[in-house]
């Protein structure tokens, strides 16, 4: 149980960086007209952060497949 | 532009497909081989999130506000992060209390208040008929390009009348494969595998299609991607698209946005429906928590590129945004793209649709319309299956025409993920009565009811009043300036809050409320019995697994009950189900007529199944005679169990506690008797001791008394042993004294800076005789410096006088020698005596600083000591924290050492002395 309660709590700072890697202010530095290599800054920064807190996810999740109990 | 029978041959080969998969995955689920039981499945059918919406409208809101088409994914990204934990919460209370509609989820919650289940049933329908619009606008719009489209400037624009009738068509046929693929049967579950199955297909095509779709516009179409931005943001009217500021409403928006999204896409009823009722095994969240959140960036990926395209090529602004998917690759004559896009967006609509309805017609049925059909007397005693059947075909029907006709109130006026929002922040609404009703016990059925009426008004009227005003259903005074002219009253900025725009607006005011009265009306409540059951079960279901509330204490025959159950399962059904408990539980239907409160709970169960638990709570108790233990008896019987356990707690710590204690008065108790012993042997020896001579003085004193005539030289013999011994005697009982005190400390010690070799010089002086007529030779060895310590000066020269004393004793007269060291090896004071007797074996170089040990003299002799000098020096040395100790080897002498630590300070007041 407390492996899971770990899992957990990493799992709720991933969402708060989550939410505030994608807003007001961190969002704002890369709102700009601006390309690198022909996609908009803000596309880059969104899809790129999106991808890893996916993978971020995807890691926590998935590393204690062995343990999950009920609890 | 396609010829009307293709698109429809098309449409209804892949329906028909769609229904296919849903038979076999039925049919699979019957014998008991499920396909959809496994994570992949399970993540693909959550897709169903992804409707027309994603599929047509997310490019029209990417060509107007840039990023704005995207938090709407993000939010279900973040909350999936979460889904482990909030999720598994919700499944498992579903799962362990057999709810199965969200409207049954929050009823159960609140005490299996029927009240509460038909005001969120109310709302879902209230709140989902945008939703539902939206994708009957979509298809029929979706259809209608297709079949017109000839070039840019000729599509033909819809009469209202085609339109409007392709619409009603689409959702006439959407309700046909509701009724078909939903409510073939009666499943107590109210699991439909099939319908999983065939969204989760549904979910695969979407995507397909999509990305199809892009590839094509992105590589064939145009250089690439990065060349088609590059270009299209030449123009300034483009290159404001790439800031997040092409928002409307900017960062607020984008935040009220991702909150929405997080709340909707696990209580919007589709959703909820797909990820709580039908999750097979809980395991399949895992892998959806990130799985799902990958699908939605793949869908997504083009998004920004194709909307560029259109606008690109659509420059004069006639052809809706909402259809570049479509317009773009038939203005490149790729008809069949178009018509691969068709199919994905009439995918992701029918998957809404499907879902949604089944979902509300089973809320409608179970929630809204069955309570109140049982209270009628004429209901209580049919055969309700069919009954049952026709409300939810019918509530399917009803809801599909009530979405049409939203559609052509409201349809024409909005882009589709506007319409779309107005259904999330309906949805929103239930979340402050389950989440905070899953963690905190006190919420009370009050609150949850003034919330969830509050935050439903407050949408009403910042959202849905609105959306008639400006279709011109309303009078387009309520939002400006107001309605009956009272500006603080108007529903986009209401008390004159305006710097949010309206979505946000309403979220604000509406969660405030929901939030608000669920919160306040809980802590002034009072729950009755069944709302503090209910709420402990829910908030502790990890921790009560497994247990069943089994509240019946009455009777019922099995013939009753079974009965019962078929009205509502058919007679076949209740018939199986009620030969599966009799094996499982050894009960025999043949003999026993009274039904235990075990099969009683079982029938409760199989019927809320089908009803929902409140109806079913009716149904039972108006079958079995005899009182329900009340549910204030339960809660008392689990306070009182509560009770002894807490106490047989304290009894363990007590017990525990006093085991300690007594461990503890047995060991005082041994070192008491021990140093009683010691005490003893202490008494017994000092009395021998001063036996010894005492009887020497007295016999040799008789002698003298009784023989006057002795010799002279006798005579001053033995008088000289009555001295020597008497002075022994006194000896002995002055060190006895002395020992006593320093042990027992009530020796003043004074504490001074000592000169050690002050010390030694006077010891010595005083010894001086007894070296000179012992023939001994003393040496010596003192450093000019001196050596302070902080010591009792007296003290320190009776431990060296005993020293010199003891080395005198075992020497040889005239050969011995013995040599006084003073020394100051790293910062201690060092004093040592040696001599060159005997030497001490190593077995007894400890036992000699021991109360009365003695080793044999030199001479062989009785010991002249009394064998308490060296203790009392080990004493006194222990006391000044310093040590004594003998080094020494047989036939080699002994060194006796000890050692004190210096006192610096001394140095000082010396020299100012």
């Amino acid at each position: 149980m407390p492996e899971s309660k770990r899992q957990n709590e990493r799992l709720i700072v991933m969402v708060i960086i989550g939410v505030i890697a994608l807003n007001y202010p961190l969002l704002s530095l890369f709102s700009k007209a601006k390309l690198i290599l022909g996609i908009p800054v803000l596309y880059y920064y969104l899809f790129i952060v999106w991808f890893i807190f996916i993978g971020c996810v995807a890691v926590i999740l998935e590393k204690n497949k062995a343990s999950s109990v009920d609890n | 532009m396609l010829q009307y029978w293709v698109i429809l041959v098309v449409s209804f080969s892949h329906l028909g497909i769609l229904f296919a998969i849903a038979y076999y995955g039925d049919k699979r689920a019957d014998i008991g081989r499920s396909i959809i039981s496994n994570p992949y499945v399970y993540t693909l059918s959550i897709a169903v999130y992804c409707s027309a919406w994603t599929f047509y409208g997310s490019i029209g809101r990417a060509t107007t506000t840039g990023v704005g088409f995207l938090p709407i994914y993000l939010g279900p990204t973040l909350m999936a992060a979460l889904w482990w934990f909030v999720l598994r919460k919700i499944i498992r209370i579903a799962k362990v209390h057999r709810l199965t509609s969200i409207a049954d989820f929050i009823a159960s919650r609140y005490a299996k208040d029927p009240l509460i289940g038909g005001i969120v049933t109310i709302i879902a329908v209230v709140g989902i008929l945008p939703y539902i619009s939206l994708q009957l606008k979509a298809v029929s719009t979706s259809f209608n390009v297709l079949h017109t489209f000839q070039s840019p400037s000729q599509i033909i624009p819809a009469t209202d009348s085609i339109f409007s009738d392709t619409a009603l068509y689409v959702a006439l046929l959407m309700a046909a494969f509701s009724l078909l693929f939903g409510t073939r049967h009666i499943d107590a579950s109210e699991r439909h595998e099939g319908m999983v199955a065939a969204i989760a297909f549904e979910s695969v095509v979407k995507l397909a299609a999509f990305l199809v779709a892009g590839i094509f516009i992105c590589y064939y179409l145009f250089a690439g991607p990065t060349e088609l931005i590059y270009d299209a943001v030449k123009s300034p009217e483009l290159s404001r698209l790439m800031k997040l500021e092409a928002l409307t409403g900017g960062y607020t928006s984008w935040f009220t946005l991702t909150f929405l999204s997080m709340m909707a896409i696990l209580f919007l009823p589709r959703q909820f429906h797909i990820l709580v009722v039908e999750n097979v095994n809980e395991e399949h969240v895992k892998t959806a928590s990130w799985l799902f959140p990958l699908y939605l960036l793949a869908i997504n990926i083009f998004v920004l590129p194709i909307s560029l395209a259109g606008l690109t090529l659509f420059k004069d602004g006639s052809v809706d945004p909402d259809t570049f998917l479509l317009t773009v690759p038939l203005y490149a004559n790729q008809e069949l793209i178009a018509l691969f896009v068709f199919l994905g967006g009439l995918s992701a609509a029918t998957g809404m649709v499907i879902v949604a309805t089944i979902a509300l017609s089973t809320m409608i049925c179970n929630d809204l319309v069955m309570p109140v059909l049982l209270r009628l007397r004429s209901f209580q005693q049919r055969d309700l299956s069919s009954v049952l059947l026709a409300i939810r075909r019918g509530s399917i029907l009803g809801i599909l025409l009530l979405g049409y006709v939203y559609f052509r109130l409201i349809g024409e006026s909005y882009a589709l993920v506007t319409i779309g929002l107005v259904s999330f922040a309906a949805a929103a609404q239930f979340a402050p009565a389950i989440l905070i009703g899953i963690y905190w016990r006190r919420a009370s059925r009050r609150g949850a009811i003034t919330g969830l009426l509050a935050g439903f008004a407050v949408w009403t009227y910042t959202l849905l009043i609105p959306s008639f005003a400006i279709s011109g259903w309303l009078p387009a005074s309520i939002l400006e300036p107001g309605p009956f002219g009272f500006e603080f009253l108007q529903p986009y900025q209401l008390f004159g809050f305006d710097m949010f725009d309206p979505l946000t607006h309403s979220v604000f005011w509406s969660m405030l409320a929901n939030v608000g009265c669920l919160v306040t009306v809980s802590l002034f409540d009072r729950q009755n019995g069944m709302e503090r059951l209910q709420a402990t079960l829910f908030v502790d279901v990890f921790r009560h697994s497994g247990t069943d509330t089994r509240l019946w204490s009455g009777t019922a025959t099995v013939v009753e009950l079974k009965e019962l159950v078929a009205r509502f399962v058919g007679v076949s059904e209740a018939r199986k189900a009620f030969s599966q408990y009799a094996a499982e539980h050894d009960f025999n239907l043949k003999t026993e007529v009274q039904a235990d409160a075990n099969l009683v709970g079982f029938a409760e169960r199989k019927l809320a199944g089908v009803i929902g638990a409140a109806s079913a709570r009716v149904m039972i108790s108006s079958v079995a005679q005899g009182e329900e233990i009340s549910i204030e008896e339960v809660m008392k019987i689990l306070d009182e169990t509560s009770q002894v356990i807490e106490y047989s707690h304290r009894l363990e710590e007590k017990s525990r506690e006093l085991e300690n204690t007594t461990a503890e008065l047995r060991a005082a108790n041994k070192r008491l008797k021990q140093l009683d012993r010691l005490k003893d042997e202490f008494v017994s020896t000092v009395t021998h001791e001063l036996r010894t001579p005492l009887t020497s003085v007295r016999a040799f004193s008789e002698i003298l008394r009784d023989n006057p005539s002795l010799a002279l030289e006798e005579q001053q013999k033995f008088l000289d042993i009555i001295v020597k011994e008497s002075e022994r005697l006194t000896r002995l009982i002055n060190q006895v004294l002395d020992l006593a005190k320093i042990e027992s400390g009530n020796v003043e010690w004074t504490r001074e800076c000592v000169d050690l070799g002050e010390v030694v010089e006077e010891a010595s002086s005083s010894l001086s005789q007894l070296f000179h007529d012992s023939s001994i030779n003393l040496k010596k060895m003192v450093p000019a410096e001196s050596v302070f310590v902080m010591a009792d000066k007296d003290r320190l020269i009776q431990v060296v006088i005993n020293l010199l004393s003891n080395a005198v004793k075992f020497c040889e007269p005239d050969t011995g020698q013995v040599t006084i060291r003073l020394s100051t090896p790293s910062g201690l004071a060092r004093v040592e005596v040696e001599d060159n007797g005997p030497g001490i074996p190593a077995d007894e170089q400890k036992r000699i600083f021991e109360k009365f040990h003695q080793l044999k003299g030199l001479r062989d002799e009785k010991p002249g000591g009394s064998g308490l000098g060296l203790t009392i020096c080990h004493r006194i040395l222990k006391y000044h924290e310093g040590d004594i100790w003998v080094e020494s080897k047989p036939e080699a002498g002994a060194t006796f050492i000890f050692e004190l630590p210096f006192a610096e300070t001394c140095i000082s007041f010396r020299e100012r002395k």
